[in-house]
């Protein structure tokens, strides 16, 4: 099966690198965000809280851009029927999605924080590290599966972009609210606070749990 | 039950309304939890009578989960909220578990094939059902901070209040279990009715199974 994962992977990321179609609208969309949230909120600055919700808000809404792009390739070009001839695991196909919607959410995140530093965050990022990366991290593993899972199930429907970000968003919830909470004191002006393992602890058992259920789960998705 | 229990002296008699606000809640929260129960068994067996099943207990959940929100909101204009376990955290996990499983039927009938749509729709109650718990404890641990919780409503209240109380929610889970059952029954009356006319007419019979999906044949 790792031979599969590999192939995989390796498709969808050639893929992208060829076509451009994700990664730069995620990208894109982060950025304007930053500036739509600079307009409605009408401050040039943020710090604490609000700096960390509007962070992951719209992380959120760039990963749900993500999940929507995610197996539209595989519907239109027949990629579900050449897997499902394959002598393969079908679970390969699962962990080869959530591997590279990871690799996506990583690759925006690195770019969109730092341009959140630059754009709106009043204290640096320094005070932040490390523990901005872990929490970043620990919720992108979470929100890969939500979305290749919601990704799978939406993509066969007929009301594919309108599904997912219904079901996806109230699914990536506990995911925000652990990630908000924890990044909060991280963002602080005044001397950033230590970093509370009670939310490190939630986004572990909700990654765990979700990925176990949703490697359970899928194989019934990609049956004809 | 509006009798039986003392005034409570902080709300009056606007409080009883928690005799069947919270039920509500509860029953709508652990049919959600059913569905996805009855999901996993008809995944696994492939028989669509769980997955009728299924689909009767998130639906009927739904309808409490209204009814819910509607007596929560009543209730929380009529008072201020007395426990502390029952303000603002609870009511946004429920809400936010209610959004989620309000796509559950748009989901089901954007799918045409009946065989996958059941299939679809089995995952999305599994992945719900097992949703509901995390989100309730996630969404708890976020309001920690702010209010310290006390240990459990039950504890707070005195005997009578707590006894109609659990004899609402025994009744509620009773209200729910039968009308589940009557949806039920009369589905499956319904298919066999369609059936039999069928036969009658002279078509073909179906060879599908039970499902929840509207024939379109």
């Amino acid at each position: 099966m790792r031979s599969a994962v590999i192939a995989l992977v390796r498709k969808d990321l050639l893929a992208e690198l060829r076509s451009f179609e994700a990664v730069p609208a995620m990208l894109m969309f982060t950025i304007s965000a930053f500036a739509l949230f600079h307009f409605g909120l009408d401050r040039s600055s943020l710090e604490g809280s609000l700096a960390s919700g509007v962070l992951w808000v719209t992380l959120l809404l760039a990963a749900v851009l993500g999940m929507n792009r995610l197996f539209v390739t595989e519907r239109e070009q027949g990629g579900f029927d050449a897997f499902l001839l394959a002598p393969v695991d079908r679970t390969a196909m699962f962990v080869a999605k959530v591997i590279v919607l990871f690799g996506f959410l990583v690759v925006v995140e690195v770019v969109a924080v730092a341009a959140f530093a630059v754009l709106l965050l009043e204290p640096g990022l320094g005070r932040a590290m490390p523990g901005l990366p872990l929490v970043l991290l620990l919720a992108d593993a979470g929100l890969a599966v939500i979305g290749t899972l919601v990704g799978a199930l939406a993509v066969q429907t007929r009301a594919r972009d309108l599904i997912v970000p219904l079901l996806a968003l109230p699914l990536s919830i506990p995911l925000l609210i652990a990630g908000a909470n924890a990044t909060a004191p991280l963002l602080a002006r005044s001397g950033a606070a230590a970093l509370e393992g009670r939310w490190l602890a939630i986004l572990g058992l909700y990654d765990v749990v979700f990925a176990l259920l949703a490697y359970a789960v899928f194989d019934y998705l990609l049956e004809d | 039950m509006f009798f039986y229990a003392p005034l409570e002296i902080d709300q009056g008699f606007v409080q009883k309304i928690f005799y069947v606000h919270v039920p509500l809640a509860i029953v709508a929260l652990v049919g959600f939890v059913v569905g996805g129960i009855y999901a996993i068994r008809f995944l696994r067996s492939g028989d669509r009578a769980h997955d009728l099943r299924s689909y009767v207990a998130i639906h009927m959940s739904l309808i409490f989960g209204v009814g819910a929100l509607l007596t929560g909101s009543i209730w929380a204009r009529a008072s201020w909220g007395h426990w502390w376990l029952w303000d603002e955290p609870t009511l946004v996990s429920f809400l936010i578990v209610f959004l989620l499983y309000a796509c559950y039927q748009p989901l089901r009938f954007s799918i045409e094939d009946p065989e996958r749509q059941s299939r679809y729709a089995a995952v999305f109650a599994v992945v719900g059902g097992a949703f509901v718990p995390l989100n309730f404890m996630a969404v708890r641990a976020a309001q920690s901070n702010i209010h310290p919780r006390t240990l459990s409503a039950s504890d707070n209240l005195p005997g009578p209040i707590a006894l109609t109380f659990l004899l609402c929610i025994v009744a509620m889970g009773l209200l729910f279990i039968t009308l589940c059952k009557y949806e039920l029954a009369a589905k499956n009356t319904r298919m066999q009715l369609r059936s039999l006319k069928r036969r009658l007419s002279g078509e073909a019979p179906l060879q599908r199974g039970r499902s929840a999906a509207p024939q379109e044949l």
